[in-house]
C-alpha cells in the first residue's frame, strides 16, 4: 500500500480492526487489477522457459494472480518480453504491444531483453526493447531465475497499487489524451528504421574525453 | 566407409571428366573432405547417392564457409650465387595470393550402410556477389533450407534451387552477415549526432 493512502491514517486503521474497512476507490480498483495481471503468452528464447518454470507447480505464479496467460494481446494487459529480440522481430513485439488494450505493463526480462545482453553486438540483435516500447520492470539475469521472474511481477503490482487515477500525474491509461501506441519500426537496408524512438529513450551521452581522443587522432 | 582414395577412383571411373580431388586434414579428426569442382559437382553426388556401393541416402548438414585471400609465403632453392659468389643453390621466399573463395560443404551419410560422413566441398570462383553453384536440393531435400541459409548469409546462389529466398534476415535485407567483411550498422554517429541536438537546444 502507498504510505499516504487512506489506509495508513490511523483513523482508518483502528476502525479497521473493529471491522469496518475503510478505502479509496482508487486503491480498491489498483489492488484488483494488480492482483488479476494477465500475461500475453509469447516467448522469444531461453528465458521463456524460465517464464514457464515461474508459472508452473514449484514456484507457482498464481499465487500472486498473473497465471492467466492469454494467447492474444487483446486479452492481455502485461507484456513479458522474454528473450533475445532480433530486428526480424522487433516489429512484431512493438505491433502486439500496440494492439494490447490500456491499461497495459511490459516487463522486460533477461538481459537481451534488456540491453541485447551477450549477444549485443550481433548483426540482428536488437539492444534492448526500451528503445521502442516503455518498460516498467526490468529484470536482469541470463536467463533470470523464477524467484527473480515472481519478484519482477511483485514489484510491477508495487508499482500499480501507487498509481494515480486522476490529477497530473495519473497514469498513462487514465489520460485519454495520451495514446497508447508506439510507431512500428520498419527494416530499412542492414538495419531498422528508426534505429529508437527518440520519445521514449535517448542515446546515453558520449564521454567528453573519450570524443576528444577522436579528435585529436583525427588531426 | 571405403578410404577416399578408393571413393575418389571409383568417381573417375564413373565420371572420366570429373574434377575431383582429396582435401587432407591434417587436424586430430583426421576427416579428410573431398573437393568437387562446381561443374561437376552435381553428376558426382547423383553418383554417390544413386551407386550401389556407397547409397549416400541422407545429407545431414550443409554450411557455408568464406575464405579470404590467403597470402603464402614459401621457401624455394633455386639456382643463383652466394654470398661468395660462387654458383650454388639459394633459398628464396616466394610469396603468393590465393584468391578468397565462398565455399559450401555436405555432410552425406548413408544410412542404408550405416557409413558416413562423406565431406563434401564446393567452392566459387571469387568472393563477389554474383557467385552460383549448384543446388543439391534436387538430390537431398534436406539441403532445401540449409542451402537458403548459406544463400542469406554468404551470398551463395544455387542454381537449381527450387526457392532460393533468405531464411533467418528479412527479405529487404542488405548484405551478408556471416562474410568476414560484413559491416554491421554503426550507431556511434546517429548517437553523436543525438547528443549533439541536445546540447544545442
Amino acid at each position: 500500500m502507498a504510505i499516504n493512502s487512506i489506509e495508513a491514517q490511523p483513523d482508518v486503521q483502528a476502525l479497521s480492526q473493529q471491522g469496518v474497512h475503510v478505502t479509496s476507490l482508487e486503491s480498491l480498483y489498483n489492488w484488483g487489477r494488480s492482483n488479476s495481471l494477465w500475461p500475453l503468452q509469447f516467448g522469444l528464447a531461453c528465458c521463456a522457459i524460465e517464464m514457464i518454470a515461474a508459472t508452473m507447480a514449484r514456484h507457482d505464479m498464481a499465487r500472486f494472480g498473473a497465471e492467466v496467460f492469454r494467447p492474444s494481446p487483446r486479452q492481455a494487459d502485461l507484456m513479458i518480453v522474454a528473450g533475445t529480440v532480433t530486428k526480424k522481430m522487433a516489429p512484431m513485439v512493438v505491433r502486439l504491444y500496440n494492439q494490447m488494450p490500456e491499461p497495459k505493463y511490459v516487463i522486460a526480462m533477461g538481459a537481451c531483453a534488456i540491453s541485447g545482453g551477450p549477444f549485443r553486438d550481433g548483426y540482428n540483435v536488437l539492444k534492448g526493447i526500451d528503445r521502442y516500447i516503455p518498460v516498467d520492470v526490468f529484470i536482469p539475469g541470463c536467463p533470470p531465475r523464477p524467484e527473480a521472474m515472481l519478484d519482477g511481477v511483485i514489484q510491477l503490482q508495487e508499482k500499480i497499487r501507487g498509481q494515480k487515477l486522476t490529477g497530473p500525474h495519473r497514469a498513462r491509461h487514465a489520460d485519454k489524451s495520451v495514446r497508447g501506441d508506439y510507431p512500428v519500426p520498419e527494416y530499412a537496408g542492414g538495419d531498422l528504421s528508426p534505429p529508437y524512438n527518440p520519445e521514449i529513450w535517448s542515446p546515453p551521452p558520449v564521454p567528453e574525453s573519450s570524443a576528444e581522443d577522436e579528435s585529436d587522432s583525427e588531426t | 566407409m571405403l578410404p577416399l582414395e578408393d571413393i575418389r577412383t571409383q568417381i573417375m571411373e564413373a565420371l572420366p571428366g570429373a574434377a575431383c580431388e582429396i582435401v587432407p586434414n591434417p587436424g586430430p579428426s583426421g576427416q579428410d573432405s573431398l573437393l568437387v569442382d562446381s561443374a561437376s559437382v552435381l553428376d558426382v553426388a547423383r553418383f554417390l547417392r544413386d551407386d550401389e556401393r556407397h547409397q549416400f541416402d541422407y545429407c545431414s548438414n550443409t554450411s557455408g564457409v568464406d575464405w579470404l585471400d590467403q597470402k603464402v609465403s614459401e621457401t624455394v632453392k633455386v639456382a643463383g650465387t652466394d654470398a661468395e659468389g660462387q654458383a650454388n643453390e639459394v633459398e628464396e621466399t616466394l610469396e603468393r595470393v590465393i584468391p578468397g573463395y565462398l565455399e559450401a560443404v555436405y555432410h552425406l551419410y548413408s544410412v542404408a550402410l550405416s557409413v558416413g560422413p562423406l565431406v563434401l566441398r564446393v567452392r566459387t570462383g571469387n568472393r563477389s556477389e554474383d557467385v552460383e553453384i549448384p543446388s543439391l536440393t534436387p538430390l537431398w531435400r534436406s539441403c532445401e533450407f540449409q542451402e537458403r541459409e548459406i544463400f542469406d548469409l554468404y551470398g551463395i546462389r544455387f542454381s537449381g534451387h527450387p526457392d532460393l529466398r533468405r531464411l533467418l534476415m528479412w527479405d529487404t535485407f542488405e548484405g551478408h552477415p556471416m562474410r568476414r567483411d560484413y559491416q554491421a550498422p554503426d550507431e556511434t554517429l546517429a548517437f553523436a549526432s543525438a547528443n549533439g541536438k541536445e546540447d544545442a537546444s
